[in-house]
């Protein structure tokens, strides 16, 4: 197994973008990457989306971008794993480095969810769950994690406040972010006061509908340096799965793939989470980003709002927590989210993160979901 | 949803039926080819008692397109009395009055009529145990 390189990123803002399609957004992204690291020729494109075949009737993903990027006869196609498509994009992507088979690898994800028109983007979300034994009864994607929420609050006694206080906290990083959907800040009232969208998850709990798309260049680590100065090392990489239907768990509080993920991430990489400098974590819901701080080592259970009151996840705390502003205020094209993760990582560790920057940041992680928790992606990246 | 797709869980979703593996006693509903649990690929059949408690529950206020004449309606967890965790709509109660912890009983109902033209699908919700 070879070590591997991200060398360049890209990503488009994270909107409406009624103007631009799918091929548009992600040509974006993938040619931002490309000439930040001398347009090298691809080997292979391997894209996470999610979506695109309920809503903008396209299969068939990988041949459509790379035809649009003029990179044909390129290996190129597309990997689904719901709200983890990404993550597991990139998954593949080093797999596909590390052994060998190919040097140069443009990966990432894309999503054009407003291409869909009334309930289909609800609907079309909502299928990362079982669809026989959850969507079958109208469980929505939002009502699965307000199950989980309610029976959280009620087992550790956390108040309804404290997971304002997480959508305000995205908030207030996200306004520093060129690329965010949201870059406003909010108030602990803004949250309270949304419209109720599945009990007790409200508006401001979730993380926005909106388009996007990013992208990241890998190569071999010790290739680095011919397409750019400005390189991480990817230390670790780990994807791990959970039962698809909540129902079956046994224990509704934790996401025991983004537990087992994290492990696996962190020993290849040989670090704890104590090591971490920033990480993107996968906040669909504020509930979502409470249990992933815990799952990921980053605070006790049921503390979260403890640490947050400490500042433990600021920029200097223990922990910087999603600079970007997270999937509530960045925004969470789904399927492109894991690779937006991994981009802003990358930003960060190359100290090109502007304003969202985290002073001397070495070791960044990213954490990517599908479903509610039914898969998890980890990732770990070290600056060169 | 196609008729055979609705029709070959019929057993599942209507009459509650799960399988308990041979070797360790799990119950696994909805089954499952193999055991998460050892690992054995044997399994019996199993009939889920109608009787349990709501763990958590949520009210669907934004729901998927097939459900906007149903809303708000309930989501829930319930614990059946084997310790088995099942989802399923909560009925016969008010939003407003539902409650973690109630005890609920399985009855079968309608979940929806899929348009004007197709089928009428039933299943088992949970109502407060009368």
């Amino acid at each position: 197994m070879r070590k591997v390189a991200i060398v360049g990123a890209g990503m488009t803002k994270v909107d409406k973008h009624w103007r631009r399609s799918l091929k548009e957004l992600f040509g974006e992204a993938g040619t931002a990457a490309l000439s930040g690291c001398g347009a090298p020729k691809v080997d292979a494109l391997i894209v996470g989306n999610m979506c695109a075949s309920d809503l903008s009737d396209q299969n068939n993903i990988g041949s459509l971008l790379a035809d649009y990027l003029g990179m044909n006869p390129t290996t190129a196609y597309r990997v689904e794993a719901a709200c983890g498509s990404g993550g597991a994009a990139f998954l593949a992507a080093y797999t596909a480095v590390a052994s060998g088979i190919y040097d140069v690898v443009l990966t990432g994800g894309v999503e054009k969810l407003t291409d869909g028109v009334g309930g289909n983007t609800t609907f079309s979300l909502g299928k990362a769950a079982d669809a026989e034994y959850e969507l079958f009864y109208g469980a929505s994607f939002v009502s699965l994690n307000a199950l989980i929420m309610r029976h959280y609050m009620g087992f550790y006694g956390v108040p309804r406040e404290a997971f304002a206080d997480l959508s305000v906290m995205m908030h207030r990083n996200g306004s520093k972010n060129p690329f965010a959907q949201l870059p406003f800040e909010i108030k602990r009232e803004t949250v309270l006061n949304s419209d109720m969208i599945s009990d007790p998850i409200t508006l401001f709990d979730c993380a926005p509908v909106g388009d996007g798309a990013a992208a990241v260049v890998l190569c071999p680590l010790e290739d680095a340096k011919r397409y750019s100065d400005a390189y991480v090392e990817v230390a670790g990489v780990a994807g791990a799965s959970d039962t698809i239907n909540i129902a079956s768990r046994d224990d509704l509080l934790t996401f025991r793939s983004t537990v087992v993920a994290a492990d696996r991430a962190y020993r290849m990489a040989r670090v704890t989470p104590s090591d971490i400098d920033v990480a993107e974590i996968h906040d669909t819901f504020t509930i979502t980003g409470a249990i992933s701080l815990e799952d990921l080592g980053f605070c006790e259970r049921g503390k979260f709002h403890k640490m947050m009151e400490n500042g433990a996840f600021e920029p200097g705390g223990l922990v910087a927590i999603n600079p970007s502003g997270g999937l509530k205020s960045r925004g969470h094209p789904v399927g492109a989210t894991g690779a937006y993760q991994i981009a802003e990582i990358f930003l960060q560790l190359t100290g090109r993160a502007g304003r969202m920057q985290v002073p001397d940041a070495t070791v960044g992680l990213a954490q990517n979901i599908g479903g509610s928790g039914s898969c998890a992606f980890v990732s770990i990246l070290r600056r060169g | 949803m196609s008729v055979p797709r609705y029709w070959r869980e019929i057993p599942r979703r209507s009459r509650l039926e799960a399988a308990k593996c041979k070797d360790c006693g799990a119950v696994v509903y909805p089954p499952r080819c193999r055991c998460a649990k050892c690992g054995s690929v044997e399994f019996e059949a199993y009939r889920l008692p109608e009787t349990g408690t709501l763990v958590t529950y949520t009210i669907v206020r934004n729901p998927p397109k097939w459900f906007e004449k149903a809303s708000p309606y309930i989501i829930g967890l319930v614990k059946l009395e084997d310790g088995t965790t099942i989802m399923s709509q909560i009925t016969d109660i008010e939003p407003e009055e539902v409650k973690a912890g109630i005890p609920v009983e399985a009855v079968l109902r309608k979940v929806m009529e899929d348009g004007d033209s197709g089928i009428i699908e039933y299943a088992i919700k949970f109502r407060p145990r009368l």
